[in-house]
Formats: structure tokens, sequence, C-alpha cells
């Protein structure tokens, strides 16, 4: 049952163990610069006003929700292809950041329609995809906790992610169907990406590149600790045996 | 200091709570992890040690 | 698999069974609705169709751990993995006693309900036949959801959190077929897409269910 004998969880840890502090700073950085930029150098929108602001977390967080299912979709299924338990416990870790993206990307999107809306919350068929998809995350974080055979886990929780993905596409267009059918063309469009102006775009990109890089900071860590974890668990349960 | 004019609350109040949000992430990760590989380094330890 | 979809529904109808605990549900959930919204008619006949169709599909919920529990605990379950029948069948088998135990009687009664919930006259049709082709997506769906968590000891919960939300694109082209066909609107296009969910469920589910229930046999 022990993976440290396995030479990928070892390599793993070797090659993972400088780059931690690189991505953390490099994203320390890249958030620095770019929300400096953005919030102090950049205009107000005519139409939003200071609230385009908004723009420059509930965009790069957005689209880290997105990829981080995205990934975990591809360690899950490298896991039930290749066994390779490193996999398995990136998707396990990468889960909980995924899911603080998507509140991040709902509370953010919440705030910002306020004013524009004139309410907490709207029906509108991004933010409820959101929802949905934080469901997702909790379901998979539920079924990871529930279990106590790690293989076992990795194996459900991974076919759960590949049924889960193509729930989640399929809800993506059915809620655009049902809201598309209620308020014809009434939204605004929070869809910030079209007609970007340039003066927004390059802090945008920036503070994107700094989620991108937290992402792959945090989940690193994360996945080194889950690898310890399990090599731990592996020494308790020998200690216990005699 | 840029006049946020009168969505002040709204842009302060986003930026804030992610703040909070990522900053909590990181502060659990980072503990976890900590936690975890000085409860490894003891095991290893004892083990090393007969 | 002739036998195995016999025994399940002699199972399920005896004692014990738990065969219309599920409409009963139905009822309750319909009953609840008026007390909870007001008795404005108006209003209950705008969202008939909705709260139907929600109240089906939490009926549905309800009835799921069977689907695998029982012959996983007294063994039966790895029986039928070493049988002759794929698994896939088994799986598929399975789904179709949970729907002809369960979805059926709901599509069934929801006429009569829909009485109570001050349908529209033309939606009862429509009511019906959005219910007779979105629940099998829901036994599919939920029997998927059964093998995830067979292997658990109280993994009720954890199966509504998981199932729930995979039920989100039946119910919204379900609810509005039965909300069009109401209103006596055009209803092709979401009755073909609730169709096309069913019949991929149908199709493709029982092949991540049998993996599952494989790793939970393991």
């Amino acid at each position: 049952m022990s993976i440290w004998e396995y030479a990928n969880p070892l390599k793993f840890m070797g090659w993972t163990a400088p780059l931690v502090p690189v991505l953390s700073v490099l994203a320390a950085a890249a958030l620095m610069l770019g929300l400096i930029w953005g919030y102090f150098f950049t205009p107000d929108d005519y139409r939003m006003g200071a609230t385009v602001k908004i723009i420059y977390i509930h965009v790069p967080s957005a689209m880290m929700a997105i990829n981080a299912w995205a990934m975990m979709l591809v360690a899950s299924l490298i896991w039930l292809v290749r066994r390779h338990h490193v996999s398995a416990l990136a998707a396990k870790a990468a889960a909980p950041v995924g899911m603080i993206m998507t509140v991040i990307a709902l509370v953010t999107g919440a705030i910002w329609g306020q004013p524009m809306w004139g309410t907490w919350w709207a029906w509108d068929p991004r933010l409820t995809s959101f929802l949905i998809l934080f469901l997702f995350y909790l379901g998979y974080m539920a079924m990871w906790a529930a279990i106590e055979n790690p293989d076992t886990a990795a194996d459900l929780t991974s076919v759960l992610c590949l049924v889960g993905s193509v729930f989640a596409i399929l809800s993506r267009y059915a809620v655009n169907f049902w809201n598309q059918g209620l308020h014809q063309g009434a939204s605004l469009s929070l869809d910030a990406e079209e007609n970007v102006a340039d003066v927004f775009w390059f802090p945008l990109l920036v503070v994107i590149a700094g989620f991108v890089l937290l992402f792959l900071a945090l989940v690193l860590v994360r996945t080194r600790t889950e690898i310890r974890a399990r090599r731990l668990h592996a020494i308790a349960l020998r200690e216990r045996m005699g | 200091m840029p006049d946020l004019g009168k969505y002040a609350a709204e842009v302060l109040s986003a930026y804030t709570l992610s703040f909070l949000l990522v900053g909590g992430l990181v502060l659990v990760t980072w503990l976890r992890a900590r936690r975890v590989r000085r409860a490894l380094e003891q095991a290893e330890a004892r083990r090393a040690n007969g | 698999m002739s036998r195995l979809l016999i025994r399940d529904l002699v199972l399920a109808v005896r004692a014990g069974g738990g065969f219309g605990l599920g409409l009963a549900f139905f009822l309750i959930v319909v009953v609840l609705v008026p007390f909870g919204v007001g008795p404005e008619a108006a209003l209950l006949s705008r969202i008939a169709p909705g709260i139907l169709w929600i109240g089906a599909l939490l009926a549905s919920l309800l009835s799921l751990d069977r689907i695998f529990q029982l012959d996983f605990e007294d063994g039966s379950l790895d029986l039928l993995a070493t049988a002759p029948i794929p698994m896939e069948g088994v799986v598929a088998v399975k789904a179709l006693a949970h729907w002809l135990t369960t979805g059926l009687p709901l599509v069934l009664a929801a006429p009569v309900l829909g009485i109570l919930l001050n349908l529209p006259q033309p939606g009862y049709g429509w009511l019906v036949l959005s219910l007779a082709v979105g629940t099998p997506a829901l036994s599919m769906i939920g029997a998927f959801g059964a093998a995830l968590t067979v292997g658990l000891k109280r993994g009720g919960l954890l199966l509504s959190l998981l199932v729930l939300p995979l039920y989100v694109p039946t119910l919204i082209y379900g609810t509005e077929v039965a909300r069009r066909g109401a209103a006596g609107l055009e209803l092709a296009t979401p009755l073909a897409l609730l169709a096309g969910i069913t019949l991929a469920s149908v199709a493709l589910l029982p092949f991540a269910a049998s993996a599952a229930l494989r790793v939970n046999l393991r």
C-alpha cells in the first residue's frame, strides 16, 4: 500500500521542491503588478463607473474556476489509465483551490451585478453555471472525504469527475436555454472579454497570469502535502501492526 | 487613490472579500503543509531509531 | 436479465420494499407548496409544472440507495458481478426496475396532483409526456450515483449532493416542456433535448456505473 516505494512520488517531490518558492514569488509579483496597475492606473468605464475594476478579480478567478476543473479532469483520466498516484493526489489537491476560485467568481459577480441589475443575485446564465460548478466541486470534495481507502477514493472520484464534466457542459447549455427562454436578451453582459479595451486588457492579462501561477503554486504545495500525508498514514499503519 | 465615486462600497467589498478568500486558502494550505511535514519528519525519525 | 428484473420488482413491491413511499412523498411535497407560497390560484398554476417536476425528482431521489445497497450488503452484488450477464446489463436492469417502481407511478400520479396545483388544462398531456421521457434519465443518473456511494455506510446525503446537480439539465428541459405545453407554446426543442439526455444517459451511464460498482466490490 505504501506509495513511497514507487519512484514516481519520490521523483515528484524532488523536482517540485525548488519550484514552490519560485512559483510563489512569481505569483505574488504578477498579482501585485497587475492589480496595482489595474486598480490605480486604469480609467473608469463610462457605463459601469468604477465597478469595472472588479473585472481584475472576477475574470481571472472565473477562468481559474473552469481551468481547475479541466486540470482535475485530465489528472483523473491519467489516474484511471496510467495509475500514477501523484496524478490522483494532484486532482484531489486542486479541488479546494478551484472551489475557492468559483466562490470568488460568484461573490465578485454578484457584487458587480448589484449596481448593474439592482439585485444581489440574478439568475444570469453565467452566474448560474458557476453556482452549479460550485456544487460539483462540493460533491467531488465530499466524496474524497467520505471514502477511507485511498485507491478506491481515487477511482470513484475520477469517475465522478468524468461524468460530472459531461454534465457540467450539458448544464451550461441547459442553463443558457433556460434563462434565454425567460428573459430574452435582457441580461447585461458581464462577459468583459468581448470588446475589452487595451487599457484594461493588459493589466488583466498580468493578473490572469498571476492567478495561474497562484493556482500552480497552491496545487503543488497541496499535492506534496497529500503525498507526505499518505506516507505518514502508511507508517502509522505499519507501527500499529507492530 | 482613485475616486471610486458611488461604487466605492461595491469595489472595495469585492476586493476585500477576494483577498480574504485567497488569503484564507493560502494560510490553510501552508499550515497543513507545515503540520504534515513535521509529523512525517517525526515519524521517519522514530522509524530510523528503531 | 428478465429474471433479475422480476426479482427486483417483486422485492420493491413487497412489504418493506418502499414501494408507494415515493408516491406518498410526491403527494406531501405538492401539498406543502401552497402552504409555502399561498393558495392564490394564478400563482400556483404558473409554478405548477416546475413544482410537479421537482416533486417527482425528489421522490425519485428517495429510493435511489435501494438500487444496489441491499444486494451489496448481503453479497448478492458479488454474485451478480460473476454472473454471465455483463455488469452494464445488471445496472441497466436495476435502473429499469427503479423506474418501473418509482418513476412510472410518479408519471401516472402527476395529473392528479396537477389538479391540486391548478395546472392549466392544456398542460396535463405535456406534463405526463415530459415526465415519461425524463424520469428514465432520473433513474439512470440516480443509479450511477448509487453505484458510486454503495460502499458507504450512510451515503444517502452524499448521494443527494452528487445526484441533484446532475439532474439539472433534465429538470430544466422537462419543466420547459411542461411549462410551454401549459401555455400552448412551441416545445419541440426542449422535448428533443430532454429525450436526448435520457437516451444518452441510458446508453452511456451503465458503463460508468458498472466501473464504480467494480471498484466498490474490490
